[in-house]
């Protein structure tokens, strides 16, 4: 059982690690489809838990697969997840790195880069979206993200500000 | 921080691997909301092991290639100068010490996580970054919408319908949606 939850967190999140052009936050709807809703490992509520906190660790933020790996199965799901989601992008990356440069002036590189850009800002689109339903239960979480949305693309403020406020704001407030 | 030096100074030097290690680890733990600004820093303007415009080139590389940015942008700076020990000593540095710190954060979490008080605030964080992912959104996509209303914003639209409102699988969404944008910039170019 404990050998079968391990394998399908590697098998889930490998594949994806090679389809998230634009990084974890293009792949949060498939997280969620997966881990909420195809294999029920957690609660929509745990899974908006799970961003959260991975939104104010330092580091990367696909580091929410982390967290996701060790709520399925303890440490072992933690390490299973992490590297799956970044073992095969990482050797694409390698890969890639060592030829690129040759093909700067490609007309195919040119059209490869410039296409996916559209792909993964629908994407990351699709995330917010996506993250939105699960998080804004009520309508001052609705409030706090439609104003933090505002301040986010008006100003250039540490994000660390807006969540140590929002935390407050949740703590205190009737979220 | 004033405006660092324009790379006047065209001589690169080259890290060693510790180095390499101990800058990732440094950028790892400084880069809330996005380690790019820390990776910039410390790799262009403090260290000067590359320029303005490799550093450039080596993001875009990142961005799009599949798989968390910083992530990419760590094995394709370390492979540079160090090849495949460089890239998995540049991966650990990124990697290590935000992984301890989030083990103990999910450890707690799977301890408290039911607790009422623990549960108020992470509602009002994630609203908030939910929020500032809103605004990520609205940042990439004005110059998209705004230059002409040709195949590309039409392509964003249809990624995002697909994941969020029909609900297909990721990569069935690209398989099909990736060739054709490809298709696109490659005939308008």
């Amino acid at each position: 059982m404990k050998d079968n939850q391990l394998l399908s967190l590697f098998g889930y999140f490998a594949l994806l690690s090679l389809f998230a052009v634009g990084g974890a936050n293009a792949a949060i709807p498939e997280m969620h489809r997966i881990a909420v809703e195809v294999m029920h490992w957690m609660s929509d509520r745990q899974f908006a838990d799970s961003f959260a906190i991975a939104q104010v660790s330092p580091g990367p933020n696909i580091i929410i697969v982390t967290l996701i790996g060790y709520h399925v199965a303890g440490l072992p799901g933690a390490a299973v997840a992490t590297i799956a989601m970044c073992g095969p992008s990482c050797i694409v990356a390698f890969l890639v790195a060592r030829t690129w440069d040759r093909f700067k002036e490609a007309r195919w590189r040119i059209a490869i880069q410039a296409g996916l850009v559209p792909v993964s800002l629908g994407l990351i689109g699709a995330s917010a979206f996506v993250l939105a339903r699960s998080a804004d239960h009520s309508i001052y979480a609705a409030i706090i993200t439609a104003l933090t949305a505002l301040v986010g693309f008006t100003t250039r403020i540490n994000p660390l500000w807006i969540f140590a406020l929002s935390g407050l704001l949740g703590l205190t407030g009737g979220l | 921080m004033t405006a660092a030096a324009p790379s006047s100074s065209p001589t690169v030097i080259r890290p060693t691997l510790y180095e390499l290690f101990r800058a990732f680890a440094v950028v790892s733990v400084s880069g809330f909301g996005g380690a790019l600004p820390w990776a910039r820093r410390k790799i262009v303007e403090q260290n000067r092991w590359m320029t303005a415009e490799e550093f450039n080139e080596a993001f875009a590389l990142s961005q799009f290639l599949p798989g968390p940015n910083v992530v990419n942008f760590s094995v394709v700076f370390g492979s540079r100068f160090g090849g495949v020990a460089g890239a998995a000593v540049a991966l650990a540095g990124l990697m290590g010490p935000p992984l301890i710190i989030v083990t103990i954060l999910a450890m707690l979490y799977a301890r408290f996580g039911d607790l009422e008080m623990l549960g108020r605030i992470l509602i009002g964080i994630t609203a908030a970054a939910v929020g500032l992912l809103i605004a990520v959104v609205a940042k990439m996509a004005a110059p998209l919408f705004r230059a002409r209303w040709d195949w590309a914003p039409l392509i964003a639209i249809a990624a995002f319908v697909g994941v969020a409102i029909v609900q297909w699988p990721l990569p069935l969404v690209f398989v099909v949606l990736a060739p054709i944008s490809i298709a696109c910039a490659w005939m308008t170019r």
